[in-house]
């Protein structure tokens, strides 16, 4: 198959937004019958090439050929029209419609100027049926599970013949009898001739569906290769952007001995989230939390901090059982969450900088205890000099704080409320160098100080710097927890690359 | 970042509203004179106040709902009920202290109503208060039995026509509603917490606030000061017309609140803006009228001033606005 013409490539795509490039002379093909898997981290830029692929942004520069000839395919439309189809994480289907008006949505068979419903059913039914599908096509699509609505939303792209198909993480809220009933579509319309784009954060399902790899990161390709040439262990360097040689040994000298247990989580998990997990924080004790995106580090912390209720399992802090339904009783259990997406999650961003450092304390002490005016300038004054937050002034809004000095003034938020334990999702990402060091420095300050800390990094040296012990995710597990003798780069990476039924 | 950030927030408000005034003496010389008549302050000044002040009350509400991102449609409807009750009860031969309760307490109730609608069933705010929109002139009607109970109460009629130290009384009591719900909101935390939930709900919650019993309470004012406004209005006109009483007037509540620098995407709250907003609208129906226009222009003239409001307020028009100095600043 590999001296097959491309059914799509692309050449040269760059693409910017102020401030940003989001895509740097990237080049990337697919061919007829395969399954390429798209891979990269967070802000890798996979999601802007399939926007320029299937026309819903367009591109500064570079070419598109659709069977070795130039396209332009600008607009949704055009490029479905030239055969190229997405679908996407959130379905783009019609729940209220039917099924079989959700197949042939834009393509109805009329007559007299009318839409021939006998006519749709029959086709939709054929289209259906090739994709080994039989389904009620006059039932409301809405009452069919997401699994299968993504699959008729497959359905449709065939039907319309689609000769390309991205699948943009299709398998993100399937069970594992859905995600193999997804796989035989997928494997069908590959030996079709349907060239697919799969992008996954799952590596077994990588493995386990794609002939062929694309990396990404930070806009550019890192490589590309058949899938069956490139071990686990080089895919994910490839993604995380650190070679093999590069692993820092573990720092320093082991530290005293740590302190008393500051939380206990027993069997806490969600289902369809993470999978029940244990994990025991000890105060002057730094946990990292290890894994590519999306392998359950998130809502790993969201379940610790009551943000999503369990399904089961215990928590215990400071020797106290606590039931943790909301993050209200997390908070005054003593605990402390600084959640990865500053904007959407963190900053209140009109209101001032002291009101964004004094009101997780002003929301432990109740509505009608508000802190004086005094108080709340002498909290918001010694976190600003102490974290080092570059403002002239705390009555600025937090919105116009650099992404820094915006994380400090969160970090500052939650030791204002004197936390047990503290849980940083990506307290370093985005944030520029200066800030990166503060930040580290002060997670280990605080470390010293005798809190006990949860952090989730990408950075994978920076955690090994700081850990005590690290909690290695994969696919919504908790794989290992390494301990401080083995912490090194090289071992995370070879125990996420470790195949599941290995681990 | 933003062309705004030089000005403070009451600027624009305060501005529009001297504006306004101002056009008034043009048109009207006399606007500004007040004579006492029989201890009775009298003058188009006087009259803009007391005309604007049931509007007021329910901006007062409005205000606290509408900084959560939230918005109350069902304000109009609320002073209906609470107007049917209080008539309802003076009828009765209820004294008016126990009409004032009675009201107050449909008021509260229609409040919580809506606010357990939105706070814990999760309703979009427009559609659980449209309910209420819709529901609460039924309810009004079987108050009063489909027909204008009147009364004759002096003590009652007096909350509107009356004067204390020559100050007519819905004047004062908008002024105190205004000052103890000023007082409450910055003598508490619970105007912090208001505006963090209008700025970002998601983050509210993150950080330990309690969101669902603050915008119940929210609502819950909202219903309160609605009543008020309700009891005012019976008290006007001596009587309760359950079709009539507060009809549209949460549109020109909604509108008070934007004039007085309220946004609907919340996070700002403002009641001494909201009374700003409050005098700038009564004073543009008062100017229309001494100008000579017919009512109907004072409809339109609304109408095109709420879209000029909202579309200027638009995120999509503030992007491209942000878009275009970017552009200018880049070439």
């Amino acid at each position: 198959m590999s001296d097959a013409s491309p059914l799509l490539e692309a050449r040269g795509i760059t693409k910017t937004y102020p401030g940003t490039v989001a895509l740097d002379g990237v080049g990337f093909e697919v061919r007829a019958g395969e399954v390429h898997a798209l891979m990269g981290e967070n802000g890798a830029g996979k999601s802007t090439l399939i926007k320029i692929l299937t026309g819903a942004e367009r591109r500064n520069s570079g070419a598109i050929l659709i069977d070795g000839e130039l396209a332009e395919p600008d607009t949704t439309q055009r490029a479905q029209r030239a055969g190229i189809w997405a679908v996407h994480q959130e379905v783009m289907v019609l729940p209220n419609l039917s099924v079989a008006e959700n197949v042939m949505l834009g393509y109805q068979p009329r007559r007299f100027g009318l839409v021939n419903r006998r006519e749709t059913r029959r086709l939709a039914n054929e289209a259906l049926a090739e994709l080994g599908l039989s389904l009620d096509a006059d039932r409301e699509l809405g009452s069919y599970p997401v699994a299968i609505r993504q699959l008729v939303a497959i359905a449709r792209a065939v039907r319309a013949n689609a000769r390309v198909l991205v699948l943009d993480e299709p398998t993100a809220s399937l069970d594992a009898p859905e995600v193999e009933r997804l796989f035989e579509v997928v494997r069908a319309l590959a030996s079709r001739g349907t060239g697919i784009v799969f992008i996954t954060h799952f590596l077994d399902q990588v493995y386990a569906i794609s002939d062929r790899i694309t990396v990404l990161r930070n806009g550019r390709v890192v490589g590309s290769s058949a899938t069956s040439a490139l071990p686990q262990v080089e895919l994910i360097h490839m993604m995380i952007g650190k070679g093999l040689e590069q692993a820092i040994a573990s720092q320093g000298p082991a530290r005293a001995q740590q302190g008393a247990v500051a939380a206990k989580f027993v069997g806490l998990g969600k289902k369809g989230m993470v999978e029940p997990f244990d994990l025991t924080l000890h105060a002057g004790e730094a946990v990292g939390a290890a894994g590519l995106l999306g392998s359950g580090r998130t809502e790993t912390a969201t379940l610790m901090f009551g943000a999503e209720r369990a399904d089961g399992g215990s928590v215990e802090v400071a020797g106290k059982q606590r039931r943790l339904r909301s993050p209200r009783d997390a908070i005054r259990a003593g605990l402390a969450f600084s959640p990865e997406d500053r904007k959407a999650d963190g900053i209140f961003s009109d209101l001032s900088i002291r009101d964004n450092i004094v009101i997780v304390l002003q929301a432990k002490r109740g509505w009608a205890r508000k802190l004086s005016r005094l108080k709340q300038q002498q909290l918001a004054d010694g976190y600003i000099a102490r974290l080092n937050v570059k403002t002239s002034d705390a009555k600025k809004p937090i919105g116009q704080l650099s992404g820094g000095n915006q994380q400090k003034a969160l970090l500052a938020r939650w030791l204002a409320s004197d936390p047990k334990v503290l849980i940083l999702d990506e307290p370093t990402r985005g944030i520029d160098v200066g800030a990166h060091a503060d930040i580290v420095q002060l997670i280990e300050e605080l470390r010293d100080a005798g809190l006990a800390l949860y952090v989730i990094s990408s950075e994978f040296e920076e955690l090994v710097a700081y850990s005590d012990r690290v909690s290695v995710m994969r696919d919504r597990r908790q794989v290992a927890l390494l301990e401080r003798d083995e912490l090194s780069v090289d071992r995370i990476v070879a125990v996420i690359a470790a195949r599941a039924d290995e681990a | 970042m933003k062309t705004g950030d030089a000005l403070p927030r009451w600027a624009p408000p305060v501005a529009a509203m001297a504006l306004v005034l101002l056009i008034d003496t043009v048109l009207f010389p006399s606007f500004f004179q007040i004579r006492l008549v029989d201890g009775r302050p009298t003058g188009s000044l006087v009259d803009v106040l007391i005309r604007g002040m049931p509007v007021a009350l329910l901006a007062l509400g409005m205000a606290g709902v509408i900084a959560t991102r939230g918005i109350d449609l069902s304000v109009g409807a609320v002073m209906a009920i609470a107007g049917a009750v209080a008539a309802n009860a003076l009828a009765g031969g209820a004294p008016w202290t126990t009409a004032v309760l009675c009201a107050l307490a449909a008021g509260l109730a229609c409040g919580l109503w809506n606010g357990m609608l939105v706070a814990f069933l999760k309703l979009q705010p427009i559609v659980a208060t449209l309910v209420l929109m819709v529901a609460g002139r039924g309810i009004a009607q079987l108050v009063t039995g489909g027909q204008i109970t009147t009364f004759d109460d002096a003590s009652f009629a007096a909350l509107a026509g009356g004067t204390i130290f020559a100050i007519p009384a819905p004047i004062l009591i908008v002024a105190v509603a205004a000052l103890l719900l000023t007082l409450l909101v910055r003598f508490t935390a619970l105007g912090l917490m208001v505006e963090a939930i209008g700025v970002n709900p998601r983050a509210a919650e993150l950080v330990g606030i309690n969101t669902r019993s603050i915008i119940l309470a929210v609502y819950a004012l909202s219903g309160v000061t609605a009543a008020l406004a309700g009891i005012i209005a019976t008290a006007d006109i001596r009587g309760a017309d359950a079709n009539n009483a507060g009809l549209w007037l949460e549109l020109d509540a909604i509108l008070v609140v934007v004039l007085g620098g309220g946004s609907l995407l919340g996070g700002r709250l403002s009641y001494g803006l909201t009374l700003v907003g409050a005098i700038t609208l009564q004073a543009i129906k008062t100017g229309i009228l001494l100008a000579g226009l017919p009512p109907q222009m004072g409809l339109i003239l609304m109408a095109v001033m709420v879209s000029v409001l909202l579309v200027v307020q638009a995120p999509a028009l503030q992007q491209r606005l942000h878009r275009r100095t970017l552009r200018k600043a880049a070439s």
